[in-house]
């Protein structure tokens, strides 16, 4: 190589990995934030590059909230087995039944849920450490997000008293019953992931890919059908979150851009079946990754108003 | 698809100016008029006109995240924002301008390679712009742009234009470290000279801010003279499965400048013992040569005693190693520095107890003079202190390394980061603690 060059997936990589490193050299018990989501899985790619030819020296977390899509699951419970990595699972009912979440009446979405289960899961095994794939491109809160994000012990994110974060010199120092928070793809924006998913050839889980699926119109977008409630035993989780009879169900060729569960992700309408027509897609899209999310649309305040509380 | 085609450099720059100069209008536009808006950003902005803001658009609450922002109409916070054209990609740091959230503007700047100093046309020069033209300096960002904004309200003056740049042309040879510093006349708000060159100035014979970013040269930027590469973390398989990996021993990190090539011999700091570099391993196979700033894992032909916190660097050039150190030093913290102070000392891989033994001054932001002996440093003061760490630091002068020569203080207790600081370079370079090694 005559030229000491880097171009800027090179760049964003090698930041990641040096992030990765920090966490695995300063903290005791860290443990990596796996939802089988297209972000995730370039943080899975990251930990491999940091760490190999050793294993991944922490294990992978997952908080189900019980509306799970059936492809993610799969994807991600396979990608941690051919990874050798432990995987754990906690789930929104868990929490519930423990006492740590308290759903609010007539609230169908668990994304809020999703808190307290976390922050269990976190002391349960005694992680100070938590590493994600948010991005802070995705929405104006998480812009001022740091690559190191401390959480006092009740878990919560205060905006205006954060560790200032100088060159490549993270803080990471924390008292008992603190953590942190660290997002090595910061800087990294949707086009940055697909582009990395591309050259790194990653599998990602089907529905990022376009499909035949049944869909309802509701709170301006295609909403899927969930998953028919077959054990009458329980309750059907799905509860207020199926078409009423004024929302005629429709079978649209459609995929995710984002991920949430089933009941907070709206699908787009799509013909993208490959890696290169996605990144065709989100080069000439007009509406942000996070436009199909329900749950960031509740208020301009929305996000921030979750991260304080203890939420990614 | 040229889309696919990813930009070939990252520029990181960061925006200051004062309270309402227009700061994260500009951001605002940069991205409205290169089209790196969504529909859904804009509808939302449209939203909050219609509520707020008596139908007219502003273009700072793109970038003014937090509720507490929106509502005073500040930036509180570092926003980091994102936009690519065909020619480069960016990452944007909108740092904030008043006085009490400077360690923000430190913060941002810190990892820019080129900085935006916004200047109120009206209001010319003020005490925030020497501060931040001084900040920007003293962080070693190469490129400054003196963007001065709101020209409409000035019927487009060159003379204004020329005054201001003069006054701050007086003032530069002090501060001394830019590259390159490239004044613009522009308005945030109607978008002239931003994206796009105005013809409201025909007087005017540079580039737009846009195009400018586009093209200032950033590939020296870079610091490839000496080898510095500070161990991050022992890569040792504990249950290999792979046979040939039994022996495997890695020492990863990210090189802080200079190059090493494969074969060549290396110096472990602080023992001072040779070895030559066997391998350069990554996931993606062996490199015959890895530079600044890629995360590696090198192997060196010798079994050494080598952890968290060495350094390996070249035969050539040794960085300094010494427990008594000379910075200058951004208070941070609102509970002020008092000499004789300790605190953790975070320095490249390596965190070491640190004792400030003497504040030798403090720097008028304004004047740029040196206040000898100053009772203590406030929250945002910058001044230049001596340290004595327990244990020696490898390191070298910031203002020919950004990474080997720069450090954060830790609170002991808190754990908040209370300051940053900017290391002098070495009075003599470091001596191996093993007698029969030569230079």
């Amino acid at each position: 190589m005559s030229s000491y060059h880097l171009d800027h997936l090179q760049y964003l990589e090698t930041e990641a990995i040096h992030v990765m490193r920090e966490v695995a050299a300063e903290f005791e018990r860290p443990v990596l934030l796996f939802s089988g989501g297209k972000d995730s899985i370039c943080l899975l790619r990251l930990a491999e590059k940091a760490f190999r030819p050793s294993d991944i020296p922490m294990p992978f977390l997952n908080i189900e909230t019980g509306h799970e899509f059936p492809e993610l699951i799969r994807f991600r419970d396979s990608r941690a087995k051919e990874l050798g990595a432990k995987l754990i699972v906690r789930t929104v009912d868990d929490a519930i039944a423990k006492g740590l979440a308290h759903p609010a009446p007539g609230e169908i979405s668990r994304n809020k849920l999703q808190t307290p289960a976390l922050l269990g899961a976190l002391e349960e095994f005694r992680f100070d450490c938590a590493i994600g794939g948010a991005r802070r491109d995705e929405e104006k809160a998480r812009a001022k997000e740091r690559f190191f994000s401390f959480r006092d012990s009740f878990g919560q994110w205060d905006p205006k008293n954060q560790r200032p974060e100088i060159w490549n010199l993270y803080n990471a120092r924390v008292n008992p019953g603190e953590n942190m928070r660290v997002f090595p793809i910061s800087n990294w924006t949707e086009m940055d992931v697909w582009q990395y998913i591309k050259q790194e050839r990653l599998e990602v889980p089907t529905i990022y890919f376009s499909h035949e699926r049944e869909c309802f119109w509701r709170g301006g977008q295609w909403i899927p059908v969930p998953t028919p409630h077959t054990d009458t035993t329980k309750p059907d989780p799905y509860a207020g979150a199926r078409p009423k009879p004024n929302e005629p169900v429709k079978k649209l060729v459609v995929r995710v851009r984002t991920i949430a569960d089933m009941i907070s992700t709206g699908m787009i309408e799509s013909p993208a079946d490959s890696v290169d027509d996605i990144i065709g897609e989100v080069a000439a899209a007009r509406v942000t990754e996070r436009g199909t999310r329900a749950d960031d649309k509740a208020s301009e305040a929305a996000m921030e108003d979750r991260k304080k509380a203890g939420y990614f | 698809m040229p889309h696919t085609q990813p930009p070939i450099e990252l520029l990181r720059f960061n925006t200051c100016g004062s309270v309402d100069d227009g700061k994260s209008t500009l951001i605002g536009r940069l991205l409205y008029d290169s089209k790196s808006l969504m529909e859904d950003q804009v509808e939302a902005l449209e939203k909050s006109a219609n509520i707020t803001g008596g139908g007219q658009i502003n273009l700072a609450n793109l970038t003014d995240g937090l509720r507490a922002e929106r509502e005073q109409g500040i930036t509180i916070d570092v926003a980091y924002r994102y936009f690519a054209t065909p020619k480069r990609k960016f990452i944007v740091a909108d740092t904030p301008g008043h006085v009490q959230y400077t360690r923000n503007m430190v913060t941002g700047a810190s990892t820019a390679n080129l900085s935006i100093v916004l200047v109120d046309a009206r209001l010319g020069v003020i005490e925030q712009t020497r501060r931040h033209t001084y900040i920007s300096a003293l962080l070693g960002i190469p490129h400054l742009v003196i963007a001065v904004n709101k020209m409409d309200l000035v019927d487009w003056s060159e003379d204004r234009f020329n005054e201001i740049r003069t006054e701050i042309e007086n003032f530069l040879p002090k501060l001394g470290v830019f590259r390159d510093v490239k004044f613009i006349p522009l308005s945030a708000l109607q978008g002239d000279n931003v994206v796009d060159l105005s013809d409201k100035t025909p007087w005017y014979d540079g580039p737009s801010l846009l195009g400018h970013l586009e093209t200032v040269h950033i590939a020296s930027d870079r610091n490839f003279a000496s080898f510095r590469f500070p161990v991050q973390w022992v890569n040792r398989p504990n249950n290999p499965t792979d046979k040939s990996l039994h022996d495997f021993r890695g020492l990863s990190g990210q090189v802080a400048s200079g190059v090493v090539k494969r074969g060549e011999t290396v110096v472990v700091l602080p023992s001072g013992i040779k070895s030559k570099v066997k391998d350069i391993w990554t996931l993606d196979g062996s490199l015959e040569e890895a530079f600044c700033p890629q995360s590696v894992t090198i192997c060196l032909e010798d079994d050494i005693d080598i952890s968290r916190g060495d350094m390996i660097v070249g035969r050539e050039n040794l960085c300094g190693r010494s427990t008594e150190l000379q910075a200058k030093l951004c208070w941070m913290n609102p509970r002020a520095l008092q000499a004789g102070r300790k605190f953790f000392l975070k320095h490249t891989t390596q965190t070491v107890q640190a004792i400030v033994t003497r504040i030798e001054s403090r720097i008028n932001v304004s004047t740029y003079d040196a206040e000898p002996d100053p009772a203590a440093l406030a929250m945002n003061d910058i001044g230049v202190v001596h340290i004595k760490t327990a244990k020696p630091l490898l390191f070298d002068g910031y203002d020919t390394n950004r990474l080997t020569g720069s450090f954060i203080l830790v609170e002991q207790g808190t754990n908040a980061t209370v300051a940053a600081g900017m290391l002098y370079p070495p009075t003599e370079a470091a001596k191996p603690e093993y007698g029969d090694f030569a230079i």
